[in-house]
């Protein structure tokens, strides 16, 4: 009885030390265990030699360069919209970059903080061009594949109920199943964050058979998420996506991040040097960032921008010094 | 170490060392020592999810879920709470589980009596069916039936159809639905007082043979009651039975009964599969009763069928209910690999999108073991009291 009651005890306990160091954690594991999508060309996809790639999956290098000096080291695991808070709160994951909306209900109840914004997006609808919609006012009676779990799933019901429409939501798991669905005629509309209908998009057999309508819906900040209660993780993974964004703004590149070193402007000097140990970081934790992964416009640029298959425009993602929102608080 | 030379005392065992006391004191204490374990982890695991800023308890249940869903079988819109997408996904898990258990049923003792055929082709063919369904995983039939045969059908425009009456296209099945106001609603009641006297015939027809050792043609009565009422009340009615036909309108059909593609995929995979099943346990039941007692029956002087159904079915059943139970089990269980293709049951409305948008995890995932444990406990009581029923009565 003795050490049934004791190991009982010893059980109980170790549900206690829970509360853990990502910190140290991710150090001592050598990588960072980075949520990812099951695959969305542009924000995070493996390509066809199983690198992952994507404005999302450039967050989660970005940290691995500011923790562990090397962009490489980040584990992802592939999680479908309904899995991933889950996966974080549950510890499987040490962040979550995965075009996830910041919305009051995750950010105060699932025990999760958003670090920030990558992309500000909204959500749009696809059709097939043959049906001749243009608007989406032309919607009543139709239905509508989404995706499980999603704020989409959310906006979607208060459009239609506005316009006093009725829709029916054919609701699968993957993004994967919902454009196979939309392609087979399932459903006559897709809908989702405008940026990730053009990602889709470009997966069909015949994108040009499928228009993406004007109407934009909603708000969505799209986001990294870490655990609430690890203050000193939460500031790493925010003040990466900052200095990303800063070093934008300050004209600071991967591919003159060099130079710069030299440079006399002390907001640059500050971006490049020093106040690691502030994070408890080593003090080449945003030079490591820049010349690894890029500022912020060189990511938009290779994975959704210009120089990516999906061509989006900067919009409201420019700087907020040229047109967009995009701002970072200062480093100093 | 003392308390074994006072047992050598055969006479008196103290109280405290009787059998019975040390049972139930261990039963006892274990008892407790679980509830104390069970309520320390819980305790813990609250305190830690506070602790970390995750919300608890089921005040979520009356808040509104504000998203759509494919198939309701009772009134739900978006403005209903997350508790009414629980009954919602919980409705439609049943509904696909209680059709899948009855067609499952009958075609598993249809091929189960083919299996046992003379006919070599019949026997033969039934013994393909088992072993290919059988052997095949579940998930990938899902699949099969979802991907490779409903999907390729074409779009609502060119839907295929019988008449204007039944129309079958990539979005699901559209079927006519009688209009209660008008003479159906006379022909259900027909239907009703049918089924009462049919069961009352039968009690009759049951008592009369124990006593008078005369046969009546129950079968045969029953069924031209059970067509011939209701047929009755339909032309006397005026033979106005109003249909809502499913019409082409806008995107989709409206109208009629929709049979979505996801359930229609669901619920054949699910049959077929576990048909393949049912069809191995009738044979092994039937097989099961030698072959002496068919031939004292027919000695006897009962005919073929007599035999069948007062020698071997009875007795078949009493080994077939038992494996039976767990394949209805299996099938319950196995309904939840609808979230694989998005058919709205529990699992995937309420462990899948409401606890994605809540976030409370814990919560919901004991409430759906919950209610799979239930119906499995109630399948398997009332699987119980039907044995029980036709079990052996020794004399
Ligand atoms: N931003 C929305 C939607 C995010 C989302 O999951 N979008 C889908 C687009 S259809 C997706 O990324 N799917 C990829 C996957 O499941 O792997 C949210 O946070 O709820």
């Amino acid at each position: 009885m003795k050490k049934l009651a004791a190991s009982l005890i010893a059980i109980a306990c170790i549900g206690g030390v829970a509360s853990a160091d990502t910190l140290e954690a991710v150090k001592k594991n050598g990588h960072v265990k980075c949520g990812v999508t099951t695959g969305l060309p542009g924000f995070s996809a493996a390509d066809e030699k199983g690198v992952w790639r994507g404005i999302d999956v450039d967050i989660c290098r970005g940290v691995a360069a500011a923790v562990l000096g090397d962009a490489n080291k980040v584990k992802y695991t592939p999680l479908t919209a309904k899995e991933r808070f889950t996966a974080l709160q549950s510890g499987e994951i040490d962040m979550l970059s995965r075009n996830t909306t910041w919305t009051l209900t995750r950010d105060a109840s699932l025990g999760l903080n958003f670090t920030g914004v990558n992309y500000y997006d909204g959500q749009g609808f696809m059709v097939n061009k043959n049906l001749g919609v243009k608007s989406a006012l032309e919607l009543d009676g139709a239905a509508i594949c989404i995706q499980a779990g999603t704020t989409t799933e959310l906006n979607l019901a208060d459009y239609f109920k506005s316009h006093n429409m009725k829709y029916r939501a054919v609701t699968y798991d993957s993004s994967d199943q919902t454009i196979k669905g939309f392609e087979a005629g399932r459903c006559d509309v897709l809908t989702s964050d405008q940026s990730q209908l053009y990602a889709l998009r470009i997966r069909l057999a015949k994108p040009e058979d499928a228009v993406v309508l004007p109407e934009i819906i909603s708000k969505e900040p799209l986001g990294p998420v870490v655990r609430q209660g690890d203050d000193k993780w939460f500031n790493i993974v925010k003040w990466t996506l900052f200095a990303m964004i800063n070093a934008e703004e300050l004209g600071v590149s991967s591919s003159n991040i060099k130079e710069m070193k030299k440079s006399k402007n002390p907001a640059i000097q500050r971006l490049i040097t020093g106040q690691g140990e502030k994070l408890g970081l080593s003090d080449d934790w945003s030079y490591n960032i820049i010349s690894q992964v890029g500022n912020y416009g060189e990511i938009f640029d290779r994975n959704v921008g210009a120089g990516s298959p999906l061509k989006i425009e900067r919009g409201l993602n420019q700087l907020w010094n040229k047109g967009g929102i995009m701002y970072a608080p200062p480093i100093r | 170490m003392n308390q074994a030379s006072n047992n050598n005392n055969p006479e008196k065992p103290s109280f405290f060392n009787s059998p019975q006391f040390r049972s139930i004191a261990a039963q006892a204490l274990l008892l407790a020592a679980m509830g104390v374990f069970f309520y320390f982890i819980i305790q813990n695991m609250l305190a830690n999810m506070e602790a970390r800023g995750i919300t608890t308890g089921f005040a979520f249940l009356h808040e509104k879920a504000g998203f759509g869903i494919l198939q309701t079988l009772i009134p739900y819109s978006e403005d209903s709470t997350y508790g009414r997408t629980f009954i919602v996904g919980l409705l439609n898990t049943l509904l696909v589980s209680g059709l899948g258990i009855v067609f499952a049923s009958i075609l598993g003792f249809i091929i189960g009596v083919a299996r046992l055929s003379k006919n070599w082709l019949v026997s033969h063919i039934a013994g393909v069916y088992i072993e290919t369904f059988r052997n095949i995983p579940l998930l990938l039939q899902i699949f099969f039936w979802y991907f490779a045969v409903i999907r390729p059908l074409p779009s609502p425009r060119q839907s295929l159809s019988i008449g204007d009456w039944i129309f079958l296209n990539v979005r699901g099945l559209y079927l006519p639905r009688p209009e209660l106001e008008s003479g159906f609603g006379w022909m259900l009641a027909a239907l009703a007082i049918a089924i009462v006297a049919v069961l009352l015939l039968r009690r009759w027809a049951i008592r009369r043979h124990y006593e008078t050792g005369k046969t009546f043609p129950l079968l045969l009565t029953s069924i031209v009651i059970l067509v011939g009422l209701p047929l009755l009340a339909y032309l006397a009615s005026g033979g106005t039975i109003a249909w809502d036909r499913p019409v082409l309108k806008g995107f989709n059909f409206q109208g009629g009964i929709t049979v979505i593609p996801e359930l229609l995929a669901l619920l054949i995979a699910l049959t077929i599969y576990t048909a393949a099943f049912i069809a191995e346990t009738v044979r092994a039941g039937i097989l099961s009763v030698s072959r002496g007692q068919t031939e004292a029956a027919l000695a006897l002087g009962l005919t073929q069928t007599q035999t069948l159904n007062m020698v071997i079915i009875p007795q078949a059943l009493r080994v077939i209910i038992p494996p039976l139970t767990s394949q209805y089990l299996n099938l319950v269980k196995n309904s939840s690999l609808a979230t694989a293709i998005g058919y709205p049951d529990l699992v995937s409305v309420f462990m899948g999108t409401t606890l994605n948008q809540t976030g409370q995890a814990v919560e919901i995932i004991s409430m759906t073991m919950g209610v799979y444990l239930t119906i499995s406990l109630l399948i398997s009581a009332f699987m119980n009291w039907y044995n029980h029923k036709m079990a052996l009565v020794e004399r």
